[in-house]
């Protein structure tokens, strides 16, 4: 699921929004957990809270091979290919399988795009911050350092 | 008796996978309840899938070199498992598979130096160390027997996996999920320590078949 706010893409579909996603050479966000449901909602939530102003190409790579539970390597690298617009593309991931994977597929050279990074990031309020960041034109180093700062938001 | 010095081609790995399949199939109840204790209950399941694909995969369109069947083997196990043991056992075969190289031969020595690293690629990838409560402690027993030699190294290898995935019981476990447990996953068999002992069981039987 893609998910870009960019007025010009309104109604298109992921292939639009991706290409609305390259013409701005922005940071892509890939969000991976092993639910579906989540991966998807939190990019919403991500692309939501950064109202105001134009998001960024954010796709959910959520649930197992089998469409259950679980991390699926084909999902991730197709959501990195849609959301790449050649400025890189930041994937945060919620825990064992999914970091496991990320890694061993950037491990193997050809299945992610050319930079794309495994961000160490809360998968919820990095995803917002990495989307703010990417929406404002960050570069890839802002776009991770600004999902990893948000280990650093104390809420209490 | 099959020793170090003979040398195992293509279709010996490609057994070995067949017979990897066929245990976690047979297992995969077994798997998934000790997965049920301190997991999340699908690490039968999961490799039963990533097994079945691998021999699919495989049968399709064998590959001529024993490095290159580990290789297919390792990716298709990342792609289709979907839990930790899919990128872990990916990276023991695809690792495995890489040092081997191009060979369409390779000795036992050679097959045991492989695993070795592909072992130590395993514990990197998860950060684990032995005497985590991991596949690991079932790994490394079992390369440790094969590299030593003897006349039945690969009987050796399958009985110290088998020997280390039974003294992960008493373990607390340190990595994954099963780690959030704490001292309550003491008293329970690790399930990737036992899947990887499979690995040693079909290893020994497809090289008895030779």
């Amino acid at each position: 699921m893609s998910e870009q706010q960019d007025p010009s893409a309104a109604g298109g579909g992921a292939a639009d929004r991706s290409a609305a996603g390259k013409s701005h050479g922005q940071v892509g966000i890939v969000l991976v957990s092993h639910s579906k449901e989540v991966a998807d909602s939190v990019a919403r939530l991500a692309v939501g809270l950064a109202a105001g102003q134009d998001s960024a190409p954010v796709e959910g790579a959520g649930g197992g091979p089998d469409g259950g539970m679980g991390t699926s390597a084909e999902l991730i690298s197709a959501a990195a290919h849609n959301v790449d617009s050649g400025a890189g593309v930041a994937v945060l991931v919620d825990l064992g399988s999914a970091v496991l994977t990320v890694k061993v597929l950037l491990a193997e050279g050809d299945e992610l795009p050319e930079n794309t990074r495994l961000v160490d990031a809360p998968l919820v309020e990095g995803a917002i911050a990495a989307v703010v960041a990417s929406a404002g034109g960050a570069d890839l180093d802002d776009v991770a350092a600004a999902a990893e700062e948000a280990y650093h938001f104390r809420k209490v | 008796m099959t020793d170090l010095t003979d040398e195992l081609d293509a279709d010996a790995v490609f057994r070995w996978l067949t017979a990897a399949a066929a245990a976690v199939e047979r297992e995969a109840d077994q798997l998934t309840e000790l997965d049920s204790a301190i997991g999340d209950a699908d690490h039968g399941t999961n490799l039963q899938r990533g097994f079945a694909s691998v021999v699919t995969a495989l049968g399709k369109e064998p590959p001529s070199a024993p490095g290159a069947v580990l290789i297919l083997a390792g990716r298709q196990l990342v792609s289709t498992v979907g839990g930790a043991s899919g990128p872990l056992y990916g990276t023991l075969l695809r690792r495995t598979g890489k040092a081997l190289g191009d060979a369409e031969r390779v000795t036992g020595d050679q097959l045991a130096e492989a695993l070795r690293i592909g072992v130590d690629a395993v514990a990197q990838l998860g950060g684990a160390a032995l005497g985590d409560k991991t596949m690991l402690d079932a790994l490394y027993p079992g390369v440790e027997a094969l590299s030593a030699g003897g006349p039945d190294p690969y009987g050796a290898a399958r009985t110290a996996a088998d020997e280390g995935a039974l003294a992960t019981v008493p373990m607390r476990a340190r990595k994954g999920r099963a780690s959030y447990l704490g001292e309550r996953s003491v008293g329970h068999k690790d399930p990737g320590a036992t899947s990887s002992a499979l690995l040693f069981t079909a290893l020994a039987g497809a090289v008895a078949d030779e």
